[in-house]
């Protein structure tokens, strides 16, 4: 059932994320998006990773997804300007394919025959004792640097 | 089980459609969003790995299925930061030149 599972998130994972680049709609490439990262998340928890996949719905498809929403309807593009790709698409395209074809390789060479078991969960219990033991120290870090992306995102966006 | 290859793989598709929408796309959100596909492709692979390695021999979770998680969340909290920041620079241009497009901002280009 698990294996069942993994290929279905994975075949939404990978169409959604084609999707986010290839459609023609700023609003229907993050609605692709919504479920790249739903098949992410839902990986996570297939993985044992609970908080984390979680954590992965509420900021990510809560919150970083709405902002850019609001990020497509604020800027709306001027007319003549409706074309979303540049020029370089086939040169794109070939670059993205040997960066695929190289770490694939990679990857089948590396893990020949190793298994990936789902589940148990790693405890959300675990998670919060570890962070605030070991890992207290960036954890803090990580919050200045959210203070500081909040106040410049602040200054940045507010008129004049 | 799943062979361990399989959700690298997909990292790896992650990443290179990343990769293709950073080059070929020309919105500004629209290159956050494959930026945001690329970052999902690392976390993706750190859960992967976390949970490869994370029952020692007696059955019991091994610390470092616990850190791995942690650096996701991380991962998680820093691009949460760059989104912000990122689209406060697309609202910015937008505003200065009423254009999202990052072909048209060449003034640092030599």
């Amino acid at each position: 059932v698990h294996q069942l599972i993994f290929w279905i998130l994975a075949v939404l994972t990978a169409v959604s994320s084609i999707a986010v680049v290839a459609v023609r709609n700023v609003v229907h490439a993050a609605l692709a998006l919504v479920g790249a990262l739903m098949g992410v998340a839902g990986l996570f928890l297939l993985f044992g990773a609970e908080f984390v996949g979680l954590v992965q719905v509420l900021i990510y498809v809560g919150a970083v997804v709405v902002l850019f929403l609001f990020g497509i309807m604020l800027t709306s593009p001027r007319t003549g300007e409706r074309v979303l790709d540049n020029s370089q698409r086939p040169l794109a395209a070939l670059v993205a394919l040997i960066i695929f074809a190289v770490l694939s390789a990679g990857i089948l060479g590396a893990t020949k025959g190793l298994k990936l078991q789902t589940g148990p969960a790693v405890s959300t219990r675990a998670v919060g004792q570890r962070l605030f033991t070991t890992w207290i120290l960036p954890f803090e870090a990580v919050s200045m640097l959210l203070l500081a992306a909040l106040i410049g995102a602040i200054v940045l966006a507010r008129r004049e | 089980l799943i062979p361990l290859a399989a959700p690298l793989l997909l990292g790896a598709l992650l990443f290179s459609v990343g990769v293709y929408g950073v080059l070929a796309r020309r919105h500004g959100v629209l290159l956050l969003m494959a930026i945001e596909l690329i970052i999902n492709a690392a976390n993706l692979n750190l859960i992967a790995y976390a949970q490869r390695w994370s029952t020692v021999a007696d059955g019991t979770r091994a610390i470092s299925a616990v850190d791995g998680n942690i650096v996701a969340l991380f991962i998680i909290a820093i691009t949460a930061a760059e989104v912000g920041v990122g689209l406060a620079i697309v609202l910015m241009i937008y505003r200065r030149r009423s254009t999202v497009s990052v072909d048209e901002l060449q003034l640092m280009k030599w």
